[in-house]
C-alpha cells in the first residue's frame, strides 16, 4: 500500500472531486471558509455531486458557488430572487440536494420578500447567509444587516437598526433557523451537514467578515468582534443515519438529540446553559438575551424536524419531473373529445 | 357604450322582420348574479344554431357598479363588437337613461317596471316585466330573490323573441353545471315569466330567433380556458402564478383541469406542479428555474406584471432558457381600466428587458387559436430554448367566444435540443452549453438530474463563453449576443405564419392581430359590398416572417389596425421595414372596448374616398 494514496469518500471520490473554481474574492473573507466547509460537508456525507443543485442571487456571496462543487449544476440568478429560481427548479427532480448561497444585501434587502415566502413553503433547501453587514460588490454601502452606529469610510455613520435574519426565520416559521460565524469553521460544517438532511428550508445566517470593507475589531461582523463574543449554544456534531453513535468528544457531559427527518441525528452537547432547540418559544427569548448581551450567539437555535414540506402538499409523481418521456405529458385524444363535447 | 356612425346610418323605424340578427345588451349591476342568466340566453342561442358571441363590460368593482352583457346574434357569423344595441334588457336604474341612448330607431327595451324612469323616446318599442311581482307570486327565498329576478327576463326576452324553452332548460343544465334540481329551480323562474308574457305582452317588434342548422363544429368557451387546456395538452409541468384580471383564470383554470388530465394512471401522482407566488417577480422567478431545470415551465399575467417580470425575462433570454409567458392584456395599470380590453403590451413584449434583448411574440386570434398556441408555445420556447410570450387580451380572455372544436395536436411534444446522459455520450465532438454545432444560433442543453461528467454548467447572463465558462471578454461577448440574434432568425421562419384573407383585385392591404379579427373580417365584407376591395393579413408572430414584408410590397396601402393609441404593430411593422413605411397607415383606436367593425369600415372608406378626391 502507498503512503500516498488519495483519501476518498465512501462514493469512491476524493475532495478534489468537489472543488470549484479558483475564488476570486478577497483573501481572507469569510465567504472562502464557507465555501470550503460547504465542499467538506459533502465530501464527508459522501454525496454525489451530480445530486446536488446550486443558486445564488446577486453580490459577493453569489460569487461563490462557482468556488466549490464544480461538478454540480447551479444558476446564479437575480439579486434577491434566487429563492422563486430555486423552487421552480426544485420540482424538476425533488430528490436533489438544493443549497442556496445568499448574502445580508440579497436577503435581506430586495430579498427579504421571496426569502420569507420561501421559509413559509418549507421548500426542503439548505439556505446560507454569508451575512458580513455591508455591500462589497458596489464597494463599501451599509446593509439592512449593519448595526445602528457603524461607521463606514464613504458612508458616514449608520443611523437605522438592523434588520436581524434568524429572527425573520424566526417570526416567519422557519422549520431550521441556526447561526454561525466563519472564524468556526467545525460549527459551520457540522450546521450545514446538519441542514442538508433537514426536509425543508434551512436557514443559516452565517456571519462572515467582509476584509475589505467592515472588519475593524469594534465592529459587530468582524473577526475580532466574533472571536471575543462568539456564544456557542452547545457543541454540535451531526451523525448520518448508517454511522454508530461513538464520538469521542461526546463520551462526557449532558447531550440532547434532535433526529432529523431522514433518521440522522444532530447530537447537542451542553455548555453553560440549558438549551431546547426544538422551542420557539426558547429560541425567541435567547435571541433577544444574546442582544441585550451582545453575544454572538451561535448553533442550531431552532428545528422543527416534522414541519410539512411544500412537496407534501401536492400530490408529486416520485420519478424526477424531468425525465418523464414526451408520450407521458400529453392526455388521451380520447379526453380531447370528452373536452370538447362538454363544452357545447 | 360608445357611440359610432352605425347609430347614424342604420335605417331606423325600420318594421321589416329581422332574423337571427341582432344585439343585445343586459345592463345591471355587477355581483347581483346576472351572470348565469345572461350565459343562459346566449348558450339557448348557440343551441339553436345561432352564431353568437358574449362581452362582458364589467367594473373593477367586486358588488354594486353598472355591469352590461352585449350578446350579439349574427347569422352570418360576425362575432366582433356592435357599438349599438338592437335590444336593450334594463336591470339598473342608474344608467338607465344614458344607455337608451343606444338603442337604435325601432329598437326595443325590455325593462324592470319598478324602475321609475321616463323613456323619453317614441322610436323604440318598449316592453315592461313586472320583476319584482312574478319574484313575490314564484315566493323564492330572501336571500336568492336578487338573483332569481334575472331569471325573469331569461323568460320574457325568450317567449318575445322566441327562444325555445327546451334550449333554456338546456342551457341552464349546462350552466349549473348537470345539478338537476338547482337548474329547476331557476328553470320553474323562467316558465313563469315566459308564461306571463305569453298572455300580457303583444309583440310588436322587428327581431326574431329561428332554429338553424345545428353548430356541430363549435364549441363555446374563452381564452383563458383554452389557453390552460392548450398548456395541459403541451404537457405543461410547471405553473407560477400570481393572481391580476384578467390573467386569473387562466392559472386557476390549470388548476380546475390538471389534476383530472394530468394524474398518472398508474401512481395516482400528479406530473404537475403549480405554485401561487407572492407577486409576479417570484412567479416568473419561479417559471425561470423550473424551464432551466427541464420543465415545461410557465407563468399567466396581464401588462403589470409582465413590467415587475422584465428582469428575470431578460436573465432567461441571456442565459436561454424557455418558458412561456401568457400576457392577457389589459388597458392600464390597477387604477387604470384594469377590466378593459386592449393590445397595448405589443412593444412592451416584443422589446421586454434590459439590453440587447428581444423576445418570441405568438399572437392568438381566437379562442380555438389560444388552444393550439397553449401546446405550441412550449415546443417553440424548446426548441429556440428562450422564452415565448403568447399575447392573449381580455376580450378573448375572458368573454366567451363560440369556436371551432379544439382539434388534437397533430405534431408529437418537441423538448428541442436536450441531452441526457446517452445523448452526450454520443454527441459528437465536444460539447458546450453555449456552442453553435448546426450553424443555426441554438446549442445543445443539458439539464440538472443529467449525472454525465460533462454534464453540469453553472448557469448566468451572457457573461460567458461557449462552454458556459464565466468571461468578460469583449470578443466572447459579442459572439454570444450575435449567436442569440442567428437564433432569433432561425425562429422567423418557424414560428406561426400570417393568415391571409384575399379578394380578387385588391389593391388595399388590412394588417391586423389578435382578437380583433372578427371586427377586421366583417369590415372587409363589407367595405367589398362598397365597392372598395382589400386583402387581409393577419400577423400571427414576432418576429415577421419573410411573408410579412411581401405582403406590405404587393399593396400601395395597407391598414394597420390595432386596439391601442400609438398603432405599436405599425411601429414594429415601420421599424423591420424602414422602407415601406410610405405603404403604412395607422388604424389604431383604444377606448378600452373590443373594436368594431364600423369603426374600420369608416376610416378607411374616409381615407379612401378623400384619396380619390
Amino acid at each position: 500500500m502507498s503512503e500516498n494514496r488519495v483519501e476518498t469518500n465512501e462514493l469512491g471520490l476524493t475532495r478534489s472531486d468537489y472543488r470549484g473554481e479558483r475564488s476570486t474574492l478577497c483573501p481572507g473573507c469569510g465567504h472562502n471558509t464557507i465555501s470550503a466547509q460547504i465542499l467538506r460537508a459533502c465530501y464527508e456525507l459522501s454525496i454525489d455531486p451530480h445530486r446536488i443543485v446550486k443558486f445564488s442571487g446577486i453580490g459577493c456571496s453569489s460569487k461563490s458557488p462557482t468556488y466549490f462543487l464544480g461538478q454540480s449544476f447551479g444558476f446564479n440568478g437575480l439579486h434577491g430572487r434566487m429563492p422563486s429560481l430555486a423552487l421552480g427548479a426544485a420540482f424538476a427532480d425533488v430528490k436533489m440536494k438544493v443549497i442556496g448561497v445568499s448574502g445580508d444585501g440579497d436577503t435581506a434587502s430586495i430579498g427579504l420578500g421571496q426569502f420569507k415566502h420561501l421559509i413559509r413553503r418549507n421548500l426542503p433547501m439548505v439556505y446560507i447567509v454569508e451575512n458580513n453587514g455591508v455591500y462589497g460588490l458596489t464597494k463599501g454601502q451599509f446593509s439592512a444587516t449593519a448595526e445602528k452606529g457603524l461607521e463606514l469610510k464613504h458612508q458616514g455613520e449608520n443611523p437605522f437598526l438592523p434588520i436581524d435574519i434568524v429572527k425573520e426565520a424566526l417570526v416567519g416559521n422557519a422549520s431550521f433557523v441556526a447561526r454561525s460565524f466563519a472564524g468556526d469553521p467545525n460549527q459551520v460544517r457540522e450546521l450545514i451537514k446538519a441542514a442538508l438532511s433537514h426536509h425543508g428550508t434551512s436557514v443559516l445566517d452565517i456571519i462572515s467578515p467582509c476584509v475589505s470593507f467592515n472588519n475593524r475589531e469594534d465592529t459587530l461582523h468582524s473577526y475580532q468582534w466574533g472571536k471575543q463574543h462568539q456564544a456557542p449554544l452547545h457543541d454540535i456534531a451531526y451523525v448520518p443515519t448508517r454511522k454508530a453513535i461513538i464520538l469521542d468528544e461526546f463520551k462526557h457531559g449532558e447531550t440532547k438529540e434532535v433526529i432529523l427527518h431522514d433518521g440522522s441525528k444532530v447530537i447537542l452537547k451542553k455548555l453553560e446553559r440549558e438549551y431546547d432547540p426544538t422551542s420557539k418559544w426558547h429560541a425567541l427569548r435567547m435571541i433577544e438575551e444574546a442582544d441585550v448581551n451582545n453575544w454572538l450567539l451561535t448553533g442550531l437555535i431552532y428545528v422543527n424536524p416534522d414541519q410539512p414540506s411544500l412537496y407534501d402538499y401536492l400530490n408529486l409523481t416520485e420519478e424526477p419531473m424531468n425525465r418523464i418521456p414526451a408520450g407521458k405529458l400529453r392526455p388521451s385524444p380520447e379526453s380531447l373529445v370528452a373536452i370538447n363535447d362538454n363544452m357545447i | 357604450m360608445i357611440k359610432d356612425s352605425e347609430l347614424l346610418s342604420k335605417e331606423g323605424g325600420n318594421l321589416e322582420e329581422s332574423i337571427n340578427d341582432f344585439c343585445m345588451t343586459i345592463c345591471t349591476v355587477n355581483g347581483s348574479g346576472s351572470a348565469t342568466a345572461n350565459n343562459t340566453l346566449l348558450r339557448a342561442l348557440f343551441h339553436m344554431g345561432i352564431p353568437v358571441s358574449g362581452k362582458n363590460i364589467f367594473p373593477s368593482n367586486i358588488k354594486g357598479l353598472p355591469t352590461w352583457f352585449s350578446i350579439r346574434a349574427s347569422d352570418k357569423g360576425y362575432l366582433g363588437r356592435v357599438a349599438h344595441d338592437d335590444i336593450i334588457v334594463q336591470m339598473n336604474p342608474i344608467t338607465f337613461k344614458e344607455d337608451l341612448i343606444y338603442d337604435v330607431p325601432g329598437g326595443v327595451v325590455f325593462y324592470a317596471d319598478h324602475i321609475d324612469m321616463p323613456i323619453d323616446r317614441d322610436d323604440v318599442i318598449v316592453y315592461p316585466m313586472p320583476v319584482k311581482d312574478l319574484i313575490a307570486e314564484a315566493d323564492v327565498s330572501r336571500d336568492l330573490r336578487d338573483y332569481m329576478s334575472n331569471m325573469v327576463y331569461v323568460g320574457i326576452v325568450s317567449q318575445i323573441l322566441g327562444i325555445g324553452l327546451e334550449f333554456i332548460n338546456d342551457a341552464l343544465l349546462r350552466q349549473f353545471n348537470k345539478k338537476r334540481s338547482v337548474a329547476e329551480s331557476n328553470f320553474a323562474i323562467v316558465k313563469l315569466a315566459a308564461d306571463w308574457a305569453k298572455e300580457n305582452l303583444e309583440k310588436r317588434d322587428r327581431y326574431r330567433v329561428e332554429k338553424q342548422e345545428p353548430l356541430k363544429d363549435f364549441i363555446m368557451t374563452d381564452g383563458n380556458t383554452a389557453g390552460a387546456l392548450g398548456a395541459i395538452y403541451g404537457g405543461f409541468q410547471f405553473c407560477g402564478w400570481y393572481p391580476i384580471t384578467p390573467a386569473t383564470s387562466l392559472a386557476e383554470s390549470l388548476g380546475i383541469f390538471s389534476p383530472k388530465l394530468r394524474k398518472d394512471p398508474e401512481t395516482g401522482k400528479h406530473n404537475f406542479a403549480i405554485v401561487q407566488a407572492e407577486d409576479e417577480l417570484a412567479s416568473i422567478g419561479m417559471a425561470v428555474g423550473a424551464g432551466w431545470a427541464g420543465l415545461r415551465s410557465m407563468t399567466s399575467t396581464s401588462g403589470p406584471g409582465v413590467s415587475l417580470m422584465t428582469e428575470y425575462m431578460s436573465m432567461a433570454y441571456y442565459a436561454e432558457v424557455p418558458l412561456v409567458l401568457w400576457d392577457v392584456q389589459r388597458v392600464g395599470p390597477s387604477t387604470g381600466l384594469p377590466t378593459r380590453t386592449a393590445q397595448c403590451d405589443l412593444n412592451l413584449t416584443y422589446f421586454l428587458g434590459h439590453g440587447d434583448t428581444q423576445q418570441l411574440v405568438i399572437i392568438p386570434s381566437s379562442v380555438n387559436e389560444c388552444f393550439e398556441f397553449g401546446w405550441k408555445a412550449f415546443d417553440f420556447a424548446e426548441e429556440f430554448q428562450t422564452p415565448v410570450i403568447v399575447l392573449s387580451d381580455l376580450d378573448l380572455g375572458m368573454n366567451l367566444w363560440m369556436t371551432t372544436r379544439f382539434e388534437y395536436p397533430d405534431q408529437p411534444i418537441n423538448r428541442g435540443k436536450i441531452l441526457w446522459e446517452e445523448g452526450l455520450e454520443k454527441f459528437k465532438g465536444e460539447w458546450g452549453r453555449y456552442l453553435d454545432v448546426d450553424g443555426d444560433g441554438i446549442p445543445y442543453r443539458t439539464v440538472m438530474g443529467n449525472i454525465s461528467e460533462k454534464a453540469p454548467y453553472f448557469a448566468r447572463g451572457t457573461g460567458h463563453d461557449e462552454f458556459g465558462n464565466y468571461s468578460e471578454d469583449a470578443d466572447v461577448w459579442q459572439r454570444m449576443l450575435n449567436r442569440i440574434k442567428l437564433k432569433f432568425d432561425t425562429a422567423r421562419e418557424r414560428l406561426p405564419k400570417p393568415i391571409f384573407r384575399k379578394i380578387e383585385g385588391a389593391e388595399i392591404g388590412l394588417i391586423a392581430m389578435g382578437s380583433t379579427e372578427s371586427a377586421v373580417i366583417e369590415a372587409q365584407d363589407q367595405l367589398e359590398r362598397k365597392g372598395i376591395r382589400t386583402d387581409f393579413m393577419r400577423v400571427r408572430a414576432l418576429p415577421f416572417s419573410s411573408e410579412v414584408r411581401a405582403f406590405i410590397q404587393s399593396h400601395p396601402r395597407n391598414y394597420v389596425i390595432e386596439l391601442n393609441r400609438d398603432g405599436q404593430l405599425n411601429q414594429i411593422l415601420a421599424i423591420e421595414y424602414c422602407d415601406l413605411t410610405d405603404r403604412l397607415i395607422s388604424l389604431a383606436y383604444i377606448d378600452g372596448l373590443p373594436i368594431t367593425a364600423n369603426y374600420i369600415i369608416d376610416s378607411i372608406s374616409s381615407k379612401e374616398d378623400s384619396d380619390h378626391e
